[in-house]
C-alpha cells in the first residue's frame, strides 16, 4: 500500500507546488473563507516584522498566532511554502495510519464477534469485508489531499494546515495506544486553539477501551488511569505555556491569542456563525451570547461521549466536525479535516437518508461563497445579507451532513444488535423511528 | 525694528501708577494686534489675523492662585491652571490648504479640528487630565471635542515638540489628537472672538464677520498658548496666548472676477480704530513681488515699508499702523484697495506633500503619501506622522518607501499597533528626501466590519482618517534671524528659529474618506433569530439522536378507533 499513498502524495505536491507559483497564490490568501485573523499567512509575516521593530507582536490586535508559531516561523519563513506542504504530508500519512490500524482493529473485533455468534442471521450483508476495507485508507489519505479545501488552505499558507497536522499526529498517536505521546499532541493542539480540549473525552474512551479497564465511575481503575492522563496533558500544556512565556517574557500572548478566540472582538466575515450576529448584536446581550455560543461547543461532549463510549474513534470524528462548525473562527481547512474521514464510514452509505440534498447543498454553497462576496465587497450591488445567507445554509448543510452520519452509525448498530429485517407484531415490515 | 521702542514704551505709559510692591499683579500684560494680507499667485487673496497677549504671571505656582485677569481671557486661565498645562494648541479649519498654488501657510493646520497639549511633568494622570481638559475645551469652543478619546489620540515621539520655553521631551506628557469630521461654524467662531481683550468691537476684530469669513474657500481659527520669554533678555518666562484666523478668499465665489481686493469687499466692514488696549496694532500687506508696482496697485498707497525673514524668504510689506491717526485719512475709516494689472509666475514651494486611498473593493486599501521636495540640489530629512484610526488596520510589513523609483529606508521608526476599540495606529519616520525629487510611502490595510452600533448615522459616508503632519527644518534661501525675543511682526515669529539657515515647516495632508463594508442595519432581530435557528437544527439532530432510541413503529390507529376503544373497554367488550 505504500506505493499507492506516496503516488498520491507525489500528485498532492504537485497541484500544491503548481499553485504556488500561479498568481492565484496571492488570491487565494486574501480569501476570507480560506483565512481567518487567527490563522492568515499576512498576519503571521506582519507579527515577525513587528518583532524585526522591536515592537512585541501582541501589544497590537493584528496577530493572534501562539509563540510557538513565531518561534517556528523565525527560522523557517524563507521555506514556508514547503513546511506547509511536508504539514499536509503529515497530515495524510497519519490519517492513513490510523484508519488502517482502525480498520484492523474493527475487523478483528468483527470476525471474535460472528464466532462468538453475537450478530442476528439477517445481518450478514452488513459485515464488512477485508476487501472492501483493504482501500479505505488510501481513499481517506486521497480525500485529505485532493480535497479542493485542502489545497486552497495549503495555497494561501494559512497555519490551519499546521493544527490539522497536529490534531492528525494526536489521532495516530491515540489510535496506537502510546497515551503520553497522545497527551503531548493533544495539549500542542489545544496551545494552539482552545476547542481540541474537547478530544480529551474520547481520546481517554479509546485508551481505556485499548487497555480493557471498564468505564465505570465506581471503579477505582478507571479514576487511576483518567488522573494519569489527565495529568500528562495538564503538564504538558503547562511546559508549552511556560516555553511560550519565556519566548517574549511576558504573559501578553495569553490576551491576544485565547482572550480573542473565546470573546471574538474582531468581526471579519468567514463561513462561522458568529461574525453576523456579533455584529448585530445588542451590546447589552453581547456577554450573554459569547457565552452561550462558546459553552454550544464544549457541552456536547459528554452527551456524545455517553452514548458513543463503545465507539471512541466515530466520536473523534463527532467532535472535530463540532469544532469545525461552531468555532469562533472557522475556515474550510478545518471542514477538510472532517471530510477525509468520510470514508471510513462509506460502509454507512445505505441508511444514510439526505447525503444527495446535503452534498448539493454544500457543493452550491461553495460555489456561492466568492460569488455573493464579490457582489458585496467589490460591486456593491449586493450587501452583507447575501453573503450571511449563504453562510447560514453551509453551516445547515455541515449539521444535516455530521447528523446524517451519527443517525446513520446508530442505526447500524441497532440493526447489528435487533436484525436487519425487521417485522412487526403482526408481521409485515416494520420502519424503524426515532422514539 | 522701529516698533521696538515704542511699544516698550507704550507698557510704561499706559500702565496704571501703581506701587512697586503692587506691580507684579496687574501691570505685565500687552497684547497686540496683526492683520496680513498676502495676495496669492492664483488670484485669491490670504488674510492672517494675530492677537497675541502676553501676561507675567504663574498659572502653575501651587500656592497663590491667579484672580485678577485683564487682557487674558479668564475661561483659559482657569484651564491652564486646573489642568497643569504646559502648551495647548487648537486649530478648528473648514477647507483645505492648497500649498502648490498658495504656498506654506503662516500657521498651517490640518482640516477638521486638531488639539496638541503638553502637560506639566507634575501631572500624575495624564490621560484623565487630558479627557477633562477636552471636555471643557469642548464647552469653551461650542465644538464637539467630546469625540476625542483613547481611540483617536496619540502619542508622538518626535513630531510635536514644544513651541515655547522647556525643555520637556518625555513625550508621556505629549497627547495629540485631530477630529477630521469637525464642520467649523459660526457658533465656533463666536466664542473664539469673545476671548479677545476688545472683542469684535473694537480694532482689527471688527473684520471678522461670519457671513464673509465662511464664504471663503479655507477658513481657520486657533488658539496657541504657550510659555514665551518675557523680554529679549529672557529673565523670566510669561505666558503667550496667540490668537489666529487665517482666511484664503477665492476669486471667483466672492466677485465678478475682476482681480480687484479691498478690505470692504473681503469683510463686508473697513476699519475704523485701534483696538484701545492693544499696544500695536498693525496691518501688513504683501508687496515683495511688487517692487515697481507693475502687479498690483495698492491703495491708500503708504511710504512705510518693512521687510521680514518669513518662511526662508526676505519679503517686504506695507505697513499700516492702526493706532496712528493719519492712517485712516479723512474718511475715518481704512478701506485697503489692492487692484491687479498683470499676470504673475507660479511659485513652487520647497515642501508640500498629498495623500490618497488606491485600491478597489471594501476589503484592502492602500494609502500613499508623496511628498514632495522642490529644491534643485538640498536633501533635507522629514518627519512624517501617520495616525490611522483601529478600523483601517495597517499591515506595517507593507510599508515601502521610494524615491525617484528606488528604495529609501527610513533611518528612524517609531511605530505602536492600534488595539481594536481603544488606541489607533502611530507611525512616525525620518525619511531623507533628495534633492528635486517625489519620495512615496505606501502601506497596506485591511477594512474591518464593526459592530452595528459603531456606525455613524451616514454610514456610506465613510470614515475620516485624520491628516499625515509632515515636520521638517528647510534649508533657507535668506538667513533666518534666531533672536526670538527681538521685536518682530508676529507672523514671522511663530515658530521658534533655532539656527539661521534652515526654518521649521509643519505641511498637513489631506484627510482621507475611506468606506468601510457595512452590516445591514434593518436586521438585528432577523439576525438573532436565523442564527440561533442553525444553532438549534444542530441542537435539535443531536438531542434527537442521543436521547431517543431506535423502535419499531407501531401504526398508531385512527381516532375513531380509538374512541371507540376507550368506550369498549369500558362496557368490558373485547376491543377492535
Amino acid at each position: 500500500m505504500a506505493a499507492p499513498l506516496t503516488l498520491v502524495l507525489v500528485l498532492a505536491v504537485t497541484i500544491r507546488a503548481v499553485l504556488f507559483r500561479s498568481s492565484l497564490a496571492e488570491l487565494i490568501s486574501e480569501r476570507v473563507e480560506v483565512v481567518s485573523p487567527l490563522n492568515a499567512w499576512k498576519r503571521v509575516v506582519e507579527g515577525l516584522a513587528l518583532l524585526d521593530l522591536g515592537v512585541s507582536p501582541y501589544s497590537g490586535d493584528v496577530f493572534h498566532e501562539t509563540p510557538l508559531i513565531i518561534y517556528l516561523f523565525h527560522f523557517v519563513v524563507d521555506y514556508a511554502e514547503i513546511v506547509f506542504m511536508i504539514a499536509d504530508g503529515i497530515t495524510a500519512v497519519c490519517l492513513y495510519l490510523a484508519v488502517q490500524n482502525y480498520n484492523k482493529n474493527v475487523f478483528r473485533k468483527q470476525k471474535y464477534a460472528l464466532e462468538a455468534d453475537r450478530y442476528p442471521h439477517d445481518c450478514l450483508e452488513l459485515m464488512r469485508s477485508p476487501r472492501e476495507m483493504h482501500y479505505i485508507p488510501l481513499k481517506v489519505a486521497m480525500f485529505y489531499l485532493l480535497n479542493p479545501f485542502t489545497i486552497l488552505s495549503c495555497v494561501a499558507k494559512s497555519t490551519c494546515g499546521l493544527n490539522n497536522a497536529v490534531i492528525a499526529l494526536f489521532i495516530l498517536s491515540t489510535l496506537k495506544g502510546s497515551a503520553l505521546l497522545s497527551a503531548i499532541f493533544l495539549a500542542l493542539a489545544t496551545y494552539q486553539s482552545i476547542y481540541p480540549l474537547t478530544l480529551f473525552a474520547p481520546a481517554l474512551l479509546f485508551l481505556l477501551q485499548r487497555l480493557y479497564i471498564p468505564v465505570n465511575l465506581c471503579r477505582s481503575s478507571f479514576w487511576f488511569f483518567t488522573l494519569q492522563y489527565a495529568f500528562m496533558f495538564v503538564g504538558s500544556l503547562v511546559v508549552i505555556v511556560c516555553l511560550s512565556f519565556f519566548l517574549l517574557g511576558s504573559w501578553d500572548f495569553i490576551p491576544s491569542v485565547y482572550g480573542f478566540i473565546l470573546s471574538v472582538p474582531d468581526l471579519t466575515p468567514n463561513i462561522g456563525l458568529f461574525w453576523y450576529f456579533f455584529a448585530e448584536m445588542f451590546e447589552h446581550f453581547r456577554f450573554f451570547f459569547i457565552c452561550v455560543f462558546q459553552i454550544n461547543i464544549f457541552f456536547y461532549t459528554i452527551p456524545l461521549s455517553i452514548k458513543l463510549k463503545e465507539h471512541p474513534v466515530f466520536l473523534i470524528f463527532m467532535q472535530i466536525a463540532i469544532i469545525s462548525i461552531f468555532k469562533s473562527y472557522p475556515t474550510v481547512g478545518d471542514i477538510a479535516l472532517y471530510m477525509a474521514f468520510l470514508p471510513a464510514w462509506s460502509h454507512l452509505y445505505r441508511f444514510l437518508r439526505n447525503i444527495f440534498l446535503v452534498s448539493c447543498v454544500l457543493l452550491a454553497c461553495s460555489a456561492l461563497f466568492p460569488v455573493l462576496w464579490h457582489l458585496w465587497i467589490y460591486a456593491g450591488s449586493a450587501n452583507s445579507n447575501f453573503y450571511y445567507a449563504i453562510t447560514l445554509l453551509f453551516n445547515v448543510g455541515q449539521i444535516l451532513l455530521v447528523s446524517d452520519y451519527f443517525y446513520a452509525y446508530l442505526r447500524r448498530e441497532h440493526h447489528l444488535s435487533q436484525g436487519l429485517y425487521l417485522r412487526r407484531k403482526d408481521g409485515s415490515e416494520a420502519t424503524l423511528v426515532l422514539k | 525694528m522701529i516698533f521696538l521702542k515704542s511699544s516698550i514704551s507704550t507698557r510704561w505709559f499706559w500702565a496704571p501708577s501703581a506701587a512697586p510692591s503692587s506691580a507684579a499683579v496687574s501691570l505685565p500684560d500687552s497684547c497686540e494686534e496683526e492683520l496680513l494680507i498676502r495676495p496669492l499667485h492664483s488670484g485669491d487673496i490670504y488674510a492672517s489675523f494675530q492677537f497675541r497677549t502676553l501676561w507675567d504671571t504663574d498659572f502653575l505656582h501651587q500656592g497663590k492662585k491667579v484672580s485678577h485677569y485683564r487682557l487674558f481671557p479668564k475661561s483659559l486661565g482657569q484651564v491652564l491652571s486646573k489642568f497643569s498645562v504646559r502648551e495647548l494648541h487648537i486649530s478648528f479649519t473648514q477647507g483645505y490648504w492648497r500649498t502648490m498654488q498658495w504656498g506654506q501657510p503662516i500657521v498651517p493646520s490640518p482640516p477638521g479640528a486638531e488639539l496638541w497639549v503638553w502637560f506639566h511633568n507634575t501631572v500624575a494622570d495624564v490621560d484623565g487630565n487630558w479627557k477633562e481638559l477636552t471636555n471643557v475645551l469642548s464647552g469653551i469652543f461650542c465644538a464637539s471635542l467630546n469625540f476625542i478619546d483613547s481611540t483617536n489620540t496619540v502619542q508622538p515621539s518626535a513630531s510635536f515638540k514644544p513651541l515655547g520655553l522647556g525643555n520637556a521631551t518625555d513625550h508621556r506628557f505629549l497627547r495629540y489628537a485631530t477630529l477630521p469630521r469637525e464642520i467649523v461654524c459660526t457658533e465656533n467662531l463666536t466664542p473664539w472672538k469673545k476671548l479677545l481683550p476688545c472683542g469684535s468691537k473694537a480694532g482689527l476684530a471688527v473684520l471678522m464677520k461670519s457671513e464673509k469669513l465662511f464664504h471663503s474657500s479655507f477658513h481657520s481659527q486657533a488658539v496657541h498658548i504657550r510659555p514665551v520669554c518675557k523680554d529679549w533678555q529672557c529673565s523670566s518666562t510669561a505666558w503667550e496666548l496667540r490668537q489666529t484666523l487665517n482666511v484664503v478668499f477665492d476669486l471667483y465665489t466672492s466677485g465678478q472676477g475682476k482681480k480687484e481686493w479691498s478690505l470692504f469687499k473681503m469683510f463686508s466692514r473697513t476699519l475704523t480704530e485701534a483696538c484701545p488696549l492693544a499696544s500695536s496694532s498693525k496691518v501688513y500687506v504683501d508687496v515683495t513681488d511688487n517692487p515697481e508696482g507693475e502687479l498690483f496697485d495698492l491703495s491708500p498707497a503708504t511710504s512705510v515699508l518693512n521687510t521680514a525673514v518669513v518662511l526662508g524668504d526676505r519679503r517686504t510689506y506695507s505697513v499700516y499702523d492702526l493706532t496712528q491717526k493719519e492712517t485712516f485719512g479723512q474718511l475715518r475709516s481704512l478701506n485697503l484697495v489692492l487692484r491687479w494689472k498683470g499676470e504673475s509666475d507660479m511659485l513652487r514651494p520647497l515642501l508640500h506633500a498629498e495623500r490618497y486611498v488606491a485600491g478597489f473593493g471594501l476589503q484592502t486599501g492602500e494609502i500613499h503619501t508623496l511628498i514632495y521636495n522642490n529644491h534643485p540640489y538640498r536633501a533635507f530629512p522629514v518627519l512624517l506622522l501617520d495616525s490611522v484610526p483601529w478600523y483601517l488596520r495597517l499591515y506595517i510589513h507593507t510599508l515601502t518607501v521610494t524615491s525617484k523609483t528606488r528604495e529609501n529606508k527610513p533611518s528612524y521608526i517609531h511605530y505602536q499597533p492600534s488595539k481594536d476599540r481603544l488606541r489607533p495606529h502611530l507611525l512616525e519616520m525620518l525619511v531623507q528626501l533628495p534633492p528635486h525629487s517625489v519620495t512615496e510611502v505606501t502601506v497596506q490595510f485591511e477594512r474591518a466590519l464593526l459592530k452595528w452600533t459603531e456606525y455613524t448615522p451616514d454610514p456610506n459616508h465613510g470614515f475620516y482618517v485624520g491628516s499625515s503632519v509632515i515636520s521638517a527644518l528647510v534649508p533657507s534661501v535668506v538667513a533666518m534671524d534666531t533672536n526670538n525675543t527681538q521685536e518682530r511682526p508676529l507672523f514671522s515669529s511663530f515658530f521658534p528659529t533655532k539656527e539661521e539657515s534652515s526654518y521649521f515647516v509643519r505641511v498637513y495632508t489631506e484627510p482621507l474618506l475611506v468606506n468601510l463594508p457595512t452590516p445591514d442595519f434593518s436586521m438585528p432581530y432577523n439576525v438573532i433569530c436565523l442564527t440561533c435557528t442553525v444553532v438549534a437544527v444542530g441542537y435539535g439532530s443531536f438531542y434527537n439522536l442521543l436521547t431517543r432510541t431506535f423502535q419499531v413503529e407501531e401504526p398508531s390507529q385512527p381516532l375513531a378507533k380509538r374512541l371507540a376503544n376507550v368506550i369498549r373497554r369500558i362496557r368490558g367488550v373485547p376491543l377492535l
